[in-house]
């Protein structure tokens, strides 16, 4: 019971982290078309700046980013958090503007190899030495490890503990509020409108009088908001940094745009689920069948959904266009 | 371009940039060691995954290489490093081998980390006729390959028994129950994890469960809660730092209280920095202690930790040892002639490096001592010797 | 596109003359690039030197692996970014033919008889072994492109890697004595033990020059013809438009698992030279999408269904990285911007659709056979 609990505690947190990233993918597959490939380096991207300007703005405060005991107010945690997602935006703007508009009208193909070619340069400009290094470091705490809830189950020798921790809560609540917020905007606002208007025909959008460049623009940067926040809780639940080039932030990514895929690429509100349904097969996978197959059963889900509904789960099928 | 009418400017361009190509393909560099100077090679990981171990074991190369130029050099002439990086990748390992060897003409070569890396180099040594030395490959294949492959560190079969022995016999510990949590894609890891059931099973104690993670996996919380279920009195990681690191935070969060055991994989500063007082009381072993009072290790630490700004962690320190231990056997040949150097390789006798005493047996593998070190507020604090 | 569908008899018949012709002219260019192979394997290495044969060689399988991505990628228009899991597939199952076979049939895994002695031609059938279960494994992943498009098979092949490389890391250790392995019973033999996350290491090195370049001759000849033929118009139709092929009457989807099929044979016999390369240990690492990316980027540089463009790709991606050695630390960032720059300025690659001898032929010769590069 305790390591069922303990595994749905872990798998929601994930699954939070997941939805965030994969909002980012399928936006921009939505008006785009195409995988952001650099989305996942926006993500590094997001935490390793959170650790810079953390590890920054902590001297400073006079507390020593290593020693753990000494937790910094909480409002240093939002603005590195904020600072993060501004600089990402910023960074997703300046991709969008000089690498993919000019291939606006260029085969998808075309801009899908600009997308790796955008990936392989985040990674490997991070791993040099006077950007981030490639040696890993250790996420200062800038949330106190506070249990917020702790249970335990049996008692002597087999007692479990389960814990529910503040970064647990933390992760689900501020990525629980993203994406209401994202939710909000993209179906009760004009831009959100526009957004939709570009997504479903270009043309026609720009016909309307809607500026496509600036709708297009407003998506990457609110992606790499999203992700630069998901760089940040990551970071703040697993405070061991490997360094931006290693392979398991591409496979982050990778995991999260399966996720959006399997709920329906194109679709916010999928991209949550897909999130979630990743994050859950596994973990539950893991713990009940076997950790040495993690990664191959989520792409194993992947492809069973994508023959047996290749649309997603909440996707709309795909209208052949002559 | 919607037709292959090519004007002539075209052509002229196309052409042009052909050419350029194979000239620069064509020009490469030039190599080879002039009349006054000895060369040494090095291979290692200096970017991709595992770029950390390659820049350290590359530190403390470097630093011997300094000292011997500074005092005079090696048989009258300067030597000199030069280092190529293989990207954590076999295939390239065995290229930049190949040039070291074939075309720049190295007296000796010094490499891999990784034994995976190791073996894909060594044959290529072998048949050169180049002596090889890995700083830090514990696989035992690794110098199997051939009489021109020595190591100056111990290998997994002793880091296992070592373990083993320590978590079987060590007060406080004497666990009978271990847990192994392996990183199935590293074959340090796997070679380890082997060893160390093989040694633990032999002196009586049972393993409860064996999990696995891949390198770079962030959340454990699965693997810990299976390993939490078994009740084990100890868990052994034969891991990296920074993922023994992240496992030991996630552990202690999850209410699993033994005491983790780790191999040299461990030792770093980031050990202490990523896990802080979650890994107190948990131990590793390694080639040697930034404690020991020697002054040839307060030395290299003092001037290490000043041109680099950081502890030396095991691998710079054996870097350091490899390249001495190198330059000692070429100083005894005489010459930078192959087989004469392997020759001297092989007889090292108690040569005093900053990881101990170090000796070559008929295998070619260093026979030295391993340390017990405790994490204890985030630093290492020495704990035994185990002796082979 | 598709022209040879209603010829008259008589038509036929000529047709066939000329084939009968076309045929033995065909084996010419094998037979040339054999013999280059030849006279490569015996004086190269005395030439040049050992460092630079390597490079040959590896440029060699590289353009094998970057060639017959090229069917996929160039030709059909699909976008595979597995490759490498193809490619390792295959060799593994090179690898493990020659090393268990030289051990059942000759007691040592070592290499066995000289220049086309008897290893090398267990060798060589071991890599053809390799490229059809590369092939076998290329069908059941084309079989969700039926239904996938673009963006989406480009994950699903990205994830075949991923699996295949997760799948070898489970594998045993090698048995290394053969008193072991024929003492071995079924249970230690199935799954095949090739070593797990170390690689497989100890398999005999028998690959080398004359091998490389014959496989790569028929690499090349193949893609070429295939190019020429119905069959490969058939697939550029796919590339250029979907629906129109289908109009047309091109089974679209028999043409996409056709040339996944044929992509992954030549991968996983490349994947087999690979293996048996001197200074190689296969590991499932190489199965991972970082080694997938670099053949992409290959095609992609040379020119989408150009095989020349695509030939020098590879070996200028092969051989700069080590004339530029200085340059370590931001090789990978050049390869980057070179990739954004290329598809800002030169989307369809070095040379485009065609192939380099197009370039200084008088343009009027083959406008009209150029099949028309529609969007770029």
């Amino acid at each position: 019971m305790s390591d069922f609990a303990q595994t749905l505690i872990t798998a929601i947190a994930i699954g939070s982290l997941y939805a965030l990233i994969a909002l980012g993918y399928t936006m921009v597959y939505g008006i785009l078309k195409f995988i952001n490939f650099a989305h996942s380096d926006i993500v590094v991207l997001g935490a390793w700046s959170s650790y810079t300007l953390a590890s920054r703005i902590l001297p400073k405060l006079g507390l020593n980013p290593h020693n753990p005991e000494s937790v910094p107010p909480i409002w240093v945690a939002a603005v590195v958090l904020l600072a993060a997602m501004v600089f990402c935006g910023a960074v997703g703007f300046t991709i969008e503007r000089l690498a993919y508009r000019p291939l606006r009208r260029a085969p998808r193909l075309n801009v899908l190899i600009t997308a790796i070619g955008v990936s392989l340069l985040l990674q490997n400009v991070g791993q040099l030495d006077y950007v981030f290094g490639a040696s890993p470091q250790k996420m200062p705490p800038l949330l106190p490890s506070w249990e917020l809830a702790s249970f335990t189950f049996g008692e002597g020798e087999t007692a479990r503990r389960l814990v529910i921790g503040l970064v647990d809560v933390v992760i689900f609540a501020t990525a629980t509020s993203l994406m209401l917020m994202m939710q909000y905007l993209v179906f009760h606002t004009k831009l959100g409108v526009a957004m939709r208007a570009v997504s479903f025909n270009t043309d026609t959008a720009a016909l309307m009088g809607i500026p496509v460049d600036r709708v297009v623009s407003f998506t990457f940067v609110l992606g790499s908001t999203l992700a630069a926040a998901a760089g940040f809780l990551y970071v703040m639940k697993y405070p061991g940094m490997n360094q931006p080039a290693h392979t398991i932030w591409v496979l982050l990514g990778l995991k999260a745009f399966v996720a959006a895929v399997i709920g329906g690429i194109g679709n916010v509100r999928g991209a949550v689920l897909g999130g979630f349904v990743i994050a859950f097969v596994e973990q539950f996978g893991a713990f009940y069948i076997s950790t040495n197959y993690r990664d191959v059963y989520v792409f194993t889900l992947l492809i069973v959904i994508l023959l047996v509904k290749p649309s997603g789960l909440l996707g709309s099928p795909l209208r052949e266009k002559v | 371009m919607k037709s292959l009418n090519f004007d002539f400017l075209q052509r002229i361009k196309i052409t042009g940039l052909l050419t350029l190509a194979s000239l620069v393909v064509l020009s490469g560099c030039q190599g080879g060691g002039g009349e006054d100077e000895i060369l040494i090679g090095h291979f290692g990981s200096m970017t991709g995954s595992e770029a950390t171990f390659g820049t350290s074991t590359d530190h403390g190369i470097k630093m011997a290489v300094e000292e011997l130029n500074a005092s005079g050099g090696l048989l009258g002439k300067k030597v000199r490093l030069i280092t190529y990086d293989d990207k954590g990748d076999a295939r390239e390992a065995g290229t930049a081998v190949t040039r070291l060897v074939t075309k720049d003409g190295v007296a000796a070569v010094i490499g891999e980390v990784a034994s995976g890396l190791s073996l894909a180099g060594a044959p290529i040594c072998q048949e050169n006729s180049v002596p090889m030395v890995s700083p830090s490959s514990t696989n035992p294949k690794v110098t199997k390959i051939g009489d021109m492959i020595f190591r100056v560190c111990f290998i997994d079969p002793f880091q296992g028994t070592v373990c083993a022995k320590f978590a079987r016999e060590h007060e406080g510990l004497t666990a009978s129950k271990a847990a192994i949590l392996t990183d199935q894609a590293s074959p340090y890891s796997v070679g380890l994890q082997e060893e160390f059931e093989k040694a633990f099973v032999a002196m009586g104690g049972t393993v409860v469960t064996k999990q696995t993670y891949q390198a770079g996996d962030q959340d454990f919380s699965a693997q810990l809660t299976s390993i939490r279920g078994s009740e084990p009195d100890v868990v052994f990681i034969p891991g990296y730092y920074t993922d023994a690191g992240n496992i030991a935070l996630q552990a202690r969060k999850l209410g699993l209280t033994v005491p983790l055991l780790g191999g040299d994989g461990w030792d770093s500063v980031k050990l202490g920095e990523i896990a802080g007082e979650a890994m107190d009381g948990c131990f590793y072993s390694n080639h040697y202690s930034q404690d020991d009072p020697a002054p040839r290790v307060q030395e290299f630490i003092k001037k290490y930790t000043e041109l680099h700004k950081q502890t030396p962690d095991a691998l710079a320190a054996l870097g350091y040892d490899t390249a001495r231990v190198v330059f000692e056997a070429i100083q005894r040949a005489g010459s930078t002639d192959g087989p004469a150097i392997a020759a001297e390789l092989a007889k090292t006798k108690d040569f005093d490096g900053v990881t101990g005493k170090i000796s070559i047996d008929a295998e070619r593998n260093a026979i030295k001592p391993a340390v017990i070190l405790e994490m204890q507020g985030g630093k290492p604090k020495f704990v035994t010797t185990i002796a082979p | 596109m598709v022209g040879t569908v209603s010829l008259s008899t008589k038509n036929r018949e000529q047709k066939s003359e000329l084939r009968t012709g076309n045929a033995l002219l065909g084996l010419l260019p094998i037979a040339a690039g054999l013999g280059i192979a030849t006279l490569m394997h015996f004086f190269l290495p005395g030439l040049i030197g050992q460092f630079y044969a390597r490079i040959v060689t590896d440029i060699g399988i590289t353009i094998v692996l970057a060639v017959s991505l090229n069917i996929v990628n160039g030709m059909t228009g699909q976008f595979s970014i597995g490759h490498a899991g193809f490619m390792t597939l295959g060799g593994y199952t090179a690898a493990t033919i020659t090393y268990y076979g030289s051990m059942f049939l000759w007691d040592s895994a070592g290499k066995h008889g000289g220049f086309l002695g008897s290893g090398e031609w267990l060798f060589i059938a071991s890599c053809v072994a390799g490229g059809l279960f590369a092939a076998f494994a290329g069908y059941i992943v084309g079989l969700p492109s039926l239904r996938l498009r673009g963006d989406y098979l480009a994950i699903v092949t990205l994830g075949f890697g991923e699996i295949v490389r997760v799948i070898l890391q489970q594998t045993g250790k090698t048995i290394d004595d053969v008193e072991d392995f024929k003492n071995a019973g079924w249970a230690q033999l199935i799954p095949p033990p090739v070593g797990g996350a170390v690689g497989f290491d100890g398999v005999p090195k028998y690959t080398n020059l004359f091998w490389v370049y014959a496989v790569l001759t028929i690499t090349i000849v193949v893609a070429y013809r295939l190019k020429g033929s119905s069959l490969g118009r058939a697939m550029i139709s796919v590339r250029e438009d979907e629906i129109a092929a289908q109009a047309m009457g091109v089974n679209i989807s028999r043409q996409k698992v056709l040339a996944f099929v044929m992509a992954a044979f030549f991968a996983g016999v490349a994947g087999g030279l690979f293996a048996h390369e001197r200074g190689v240990i296969i590991s499932p690492k190489d199965a991972g999408f970082q080694r997938s990316f670099d053949y992409v980027i290959m095609t992609v540089l040379g020119g989408r269904g150009s095989i020349t463009g695509v030939t020098l790709a590879a070996v200028l991606l092969t051989a700069l990285p080590e004339m530029l050695r200085d340059f370590e630390q931001y090789r990978l960032i050049v390869y980057a911007l070179l990739l954004i720059f290329m598809m800002l300025v030169r989307p369809q690659g070095l040379l485009g659709i065609h192939e380099i001898w197009n370039f200084w032929q008088r343009p009027k010769s083959s406008v009209k056979s150029a099949s028309p590069e529609a969007q770029v």
